[in-house]
């Protein structure tokens, strides 16, 4: 228990920190600072606690239910290997952030930076810690993701925006590779469960998927790596501030994918595939990398190369498939971290207080900086090599590896030459980062003059160089335990001996050091000349880059395919994609008939019963369908009268479901109808005039023929729905869940009018995101209207007001308006009186609704319509004088009532939004069901009231942004001091 | 009483469909409104058609099946209304954005080239 909760804690700990710090004010760096010090600090302590369990090789696992159905779990399992990477994560995190801190500038976002950090730093951890394939692969992706962010930190630089979409680009592409490679092992072993996995190395390597496991696993484990040909992107990455590079792009990050190579190194590798793939990749990777280091002119691109390189020494290592070679691997990832992490914080040192990484302007800086020279020149020896450091004994482990034969070929005899040349390579760029930065004349021409940085900043390099050499003169005291437990728990019984002393006598690794030191003075000793010259990049290799190969591929991809793509499916024009839908549904309808033909059991029809035949009903449909047929053919030049029209159907409708036992449904279709109908006629003002008759002579025959189509197709469409309706209305009614609701909505919902208790008890988490839509709707209009600009010639006076203000300027006896205020002036005080009636009706029905028709919709709608007819009586400005109507603050406390009366049921133990009805006695009213669901209902209520009075106010508050001379600046819609009228309109 | 809903079910569909395969904006709005009323009542007839049965139950009774409306596509018509409306809004404002961003109100936002 105690071990779970602090696995957790471990993993949760820097999410929770990463969001307490993103809400720290911009400038709060000495906070950011403080906080995500104080939260790496105490996961390096968590990790720490484990090393008496990791110590006698235990393994711990925790486990919490993630997908019980799916057989997926949200495993933490802490082995040797995973103990060592989490220390590595934290405790290298906690010096890079103490980094950080004195290596940010004030004028930077600081704490955008550190919450990044963090959540990079849970993710990492969530790797490392996985129990499961899926979930590693979710925080591996987290991982590629955060290092985007940070990469990016400096967003208004295009470099860093642009390498961090390649890195994004190339990491993530592996990481989906990775994913289907885990999918692949999943249906091969039958579980994503480590340890099920790591059991079942002999079924994988045997099965007939294995190879396409393998290649996909090694595409995400390589790119992560950065090994060729996927290492251009690191490179790239330099662009982020040096934290980021020491933390993410030498010491962890770029680790995880040999991590992820030695953790399924039991289960995929030591076969000729895995040799051939990742030894053929780190061996090139090394040699590569180690070559162009040289011949970089930027400090952090030389350290970048170097690291690629490395890494491919770790991954040959971990190719070659033999247990000592993971011993090797493991030190080296370790030492590496050291030394590399290190070096970067000395570059971002040297940059920081001198302003250039440039190696070719950097000369002498040891005279300014004695102290960080010191440490960088230990560093750098460490990692080219030299004795008494750490970088020394896993290279000679490393060289031991190379002699002993893997598999009999070219390749293998050729590894002890290819390593020695490789670590030539690494003395060649070690000796230049050393003699050219640090020894020479002063530099000239720096933006500032060098010296020692403030000593926090300096103290985090110190630490990691003395450990650089702690390790490298008694390296059994030092790492010898946390080697033999990552080692162990990789290797478990195949652990080989493997001795740690400095000296191991005079064998051939020893001489291969010694030509690899040799060569590689000589080699830098003969470049120098060239080096001098300054010029940018390495021989031989200049004109190839990987780093171009990949954006020509990128730009062919993305945009050359996808604009032929688009050329060729893609239209721009609605109209045939609707015709193309109708006609698709069409055929989708069609096709079963085709196929199954008419039958007692298919589509059938009753031979047509007059019986219950209502002549009354009939007629009424005759009106109904006539004017919908009405408003078809009207509305393109009569819109007005479309709209009556529309109102005709709507109302057939609406009397339709009376007719036929719905009388919610008529209740609220009456009312929406009435809204709906008004919102139009707010809408028709700003479409332009289209007078029939003016574009008769434009129709041409392709029109015609277009619209014979358009005709034939909606009336099939149309004959078809009747039919299929009139087929399924007259077979009996199949058993449904409506006898559930029937039988309980009294016992259980205490209330008698079904729909109503369906509507906000049984379901409703339905109703609850249907309201939110209604919300998200409303806002959206409001939004939209914000922004509008009306077309220049619909701004003007609408052509009645003119006519009347017209009239008053040319009878001498008016005066100027007088007509249009005086406009309809008995039915404005009627509708003035009505406000309080529908307000009491609206109560009435929402009142009764859990008992008769009624209910929040049917009464918010309600009481809309007594707010909208106050606008359309005395105008927009008169209402916003006398009454303060808040929308959104309806809209608001709506959507939380409902919310919170959901949320008491948990309260009480019971699931989400499970309701409790009594009756209560009130004075003068009587019994009353009290149901909570009512208080969801008027939750309800109080929505539809905001969404729809907000919807139809903004529409309305167009017609008061036409800029009239006389009135400058309308109120604003009251409480929210929106939309800003002056200056929307004239623009 | 069937056949007089399958029609009408049928009429405003095929006037709906005509509108929405219109150019106009407020062509297909007033289409997206007759396709509302027809897809509203396709779904209340799923129930099948019945009079005088409100799903309203009497106080401290279970409801009974054979004697009251079908409520479930009651409550799911209940939800297409205002769904609907919002819907309507929507496209109304959009519709109206449009022609002030483009000055047509042609769906594509453009004249077509005919």
């Amino acid at each position: 228990m105690w071990d779970d909760a602090r696995l957790l804690f471990l993993i949760a700990l820097p999410f929770l920190g990463s969001g307490v710090v993103a809400m720290l004010p911009r400038d709060a760096r000495d906070t950011a600072g403080l906080l995500t010090g104080v939260v790496t600090l105490l996961a390096s302590a968590i990790v720490a606690s484990f090393y008496g369990d990791m110590a006698s090789a235990a393994v711990i696992r925790s486990s919490v239910e993630w997908l019980p159905s799916l057989g997926f779990n949200f495993t933490i399992r802490l082995d040797g290997f995973a103990w060592v990477m989490a220390g590595l994560v934290t405790i290298i995190g906690f010096l890079v952030v103490v980094y950080a801190r004195y290596y940010m500038s004030r004028r930077d976002p600081v704490p955008r930076f550190f919450s990044f950090l963090l959540a990079f730093m849970g993710s990492m951890l969530g790797v490392v810690l996985s129990g499961n394939l899926i979930q590693m692969v979710f925080f591996w992706e987290l991982t590629s993701l955060f290092s985007f962010l940070l990469i990016g930190y400096w967003h208004h630089n295009p470099g860093a925006r642009e390498g961090a979409r390649m890195a994004l680009t190339v990491t993530g592409i592996g990481g989906l590779c990775l994913f289907a490679g885990v999918m692949v092992i999943g249906h091969i072993v039958g579980s994503y469960d480590l340890d099920r996995v790591l059991g079942a190395g002999e079924i994988i390597r045997s099965h007939d998927l294995y190879r396409t496991a393998l290649v996909l696993v090694l595409l995400g484990a390589l790119t992560k790596s950065a090994q060729f040909p996927f290492h251009f992107w690191l490179p790239q990455a330099m662009a982020a501030p040096t934290p980021v590079s020491a933390y993410l792009h030498s010491a962890t990050m770029v680790k995880v994918g040999v991590f992820l190579l030695a953790r399924l190194w039991p289960v995929l590798g030591g076969t000729e595939p895995w040799f051939w793939i990742v030894g053929g990749a780190g061996v090139t990777t090394l040699l590569l990398g180690a070559y162009i280091a040289i011949f970089q002119n930027d400090l952090k691109g030389l350290l970048a190369y170097s690291t690629i390189s490395h890494l491919g020494l770790i991954t040959l290592l971990l190719g070659l498939g033999s247990p000592l070679g993971v011993v090797a691997a493991v030190f080296h990832l370790l030492n590496h971290a050291t030394f590399k992490c290190s070096l970067f914080m000395a570059a971002g040192i040297i940059d920081h207080e001198s302003g250039s990484r440039d190696i070719r302007r950097l000369s002498g800086l040891f005279r300014f900086m004695p102290i960080t020279a010191t440490l960088a020149m230990v560093a750098a020896a460490a990692m080219a090599g030299v004795p008494l450091l750490n970088g020394f004994l896993s290279k000679e482990m490393f060289f031991a590896e190379t002699i002993v034969e893997h598999v009999d070929s070219l390749f293998d005899e050729a590894l002890p030459f290819l390593a020695t040349v490789a670590g030539m390579f690494s003395v060649a760029y070690s000796l230049r980062l050393i003699i050219d930065v640090f020894f020479g004349p002063p530099p000239v021409g720096l933006p500032r003059t060098p010296h020692e940085p403030p000593h926090w900043m300096r103290f985090p390099v110190e630490l990691l160089v003395l450990a650089c050499l702690l390790v490298g003169i008694i390296p059994a005291m030092t790492i010898g335990p946390f080697l033999h437990i990552a080692v162990s728990s990789i290797l478990g019984d195949r652990t080989p001996y493997y001795s740690l002393a400095v000296w191991h006598g005079l064998n051939f690794p020893l001489l291969m050091s010694v030509v690899a030191m040799v060569g590689g003075v000589l080699v830098y000793l003969l470049l120098r000349g060239y080096l001098a010259s300054g010029q940018e990049g390495p021989p031989l290799l200049r004109r190839l880059k990987a780093q171009r190969i990949f954006e020509r591929i990128m730009v062919v991809v993305s945009w050359k395919w996808a604009r032929q793509l688009e050329s060729l499916f893609g239209t721009r024009r609605l109209q045939p994609q609707l015709r193309l839908l109708v006609c698709l549904a069409l055929l989708a309808a069609i096709f079963p008939l085709y196929v199954e033909g008419f039958g007692p059991r298919r589509l059938s029809f009753q031979k047509l019963d007059w019986h219950g035949f209502d002549t009354a009903f009939a007629l009424m449909w005759l009106v109904g369908m006539a004017c919908a047929i009405m408003a078809a053919i009207q509305a393109k030049y009569h819109r007005l009268a479309a709209l009556v029209m529309l109102g005709g159907a709507g109302l057939a409708t609406c009397i339709t479901f009376v007719w036929l036992s719905a009388p919610d449904l008529a209740l609220t279709q009456l009312l929406v109808e009435i809204v709906t109908t008004v919102l139009l006629l707010l809408g028709l003002r700003w479409i332009p005039k289209r007078v029939e008759g003016d574009d008769a002579g434009r129709i041409t025959i392709r029109m015609r023929v277009r619209r014979g189509w358009d005709l034939a197709a909606s009336i099939t469409a149309g004959a078809g729905i009747a039919m299929l309706s009139y087929a399924i209305m007259t077979r009996p009614l199949p058993d449904s869940i409506a006898s559930f609701f029937l039988e309980r909505a009294y016992t259980e919902g205490g209330g008698t009018n079904v729909v109503n208790v369906i509507l906000v008890d049984f379901r409703g988490f339905d109703t609850l995101g249907e309201i939110t839509v209604l919300a998200i709707v409303a806002l959206t209009v409001f939004a939209l209207l914000r922004r509008f600009r009306p077309a220049p010639e619909s701004i003007g006076m609408p052509e009645q007001q003119r006519l009347q203000a017209a009239y008053d300027i040319a009878h001498p006896d008016r005066k100027p308006d007088e007509t249009v205020a005086e406009y309809l002036m008995i039915p404005r005080l009627i509708m003035l009186w009505l406000f309080p009636v529908i307000g009491v009706f609206a109560v009435y029905i929402f009142m009764r609704g859990h008992d008769m028709p009624g209910g929040g919709f049917a009464a918010g709608v309600a009481m809309s319509i007594s707010f909208i007819l106050q606008y359309m009586a005395s105008g927009t400005r008169w209402v916003e004088d006398h009454l303060r109507i808040l929308p959104v603050r309806w809209i608001g406390v709506g959507l939380l009532t409902a919310l919170f009366t959901g949320l008491g049921a948990w309260l009480f133990g019971y699931p989400f939004l499970t309701s409790h009805f009594q009756y209560v006695t009130l004075p003068v009213i009587g019994k009353v069901p009290m149901a909570s669901a009512l208080l969801f209902d008027l939750g309800v209520y109080s929505l539809v009231v905001g969404a729809t009075v907000l919807m139809l106010i903004a529409l309305a508050h167009q017609s008061i942004r036409s800029p009239k001379p006389s009135r400058k600046g309308a109120p604003p819609l009251a409480g929210q001091g929106t939309p800003p009228p002056a200056g929307m309109g004239g623009r | 009483m069937e056949i007089i809903i399958a029609v009408a079910i049928g009429v405003l569909t095929g006037s709906g469909l005509w509108l929405l395969l219109r150019p106009r904006t407020f062509q297909v709005i007033i289409g997206l409104s007759l396709l509302s009323y027809a897809t509203n009542l396709f779904i209340f007839g799923m129930g099948r058609l019945r009079g005088n049965a409100p799903p309203i139950l009497k106080p401290g009774t279970a409801g009974d099946i054979s004697q009251l409306a079908d409520p479930v596509p009651q409550a799911l018509v209940l939800t297409a209304i205002v769904i609907g409306f919002a819907m309507t809004a929507l496209f109304l404002v959009v519709l109206l954005a449009s022609r002030g961003l483009t000055g047509t109100d042609h769906v594509d936002g453009r004249e077509s080239d005919r």
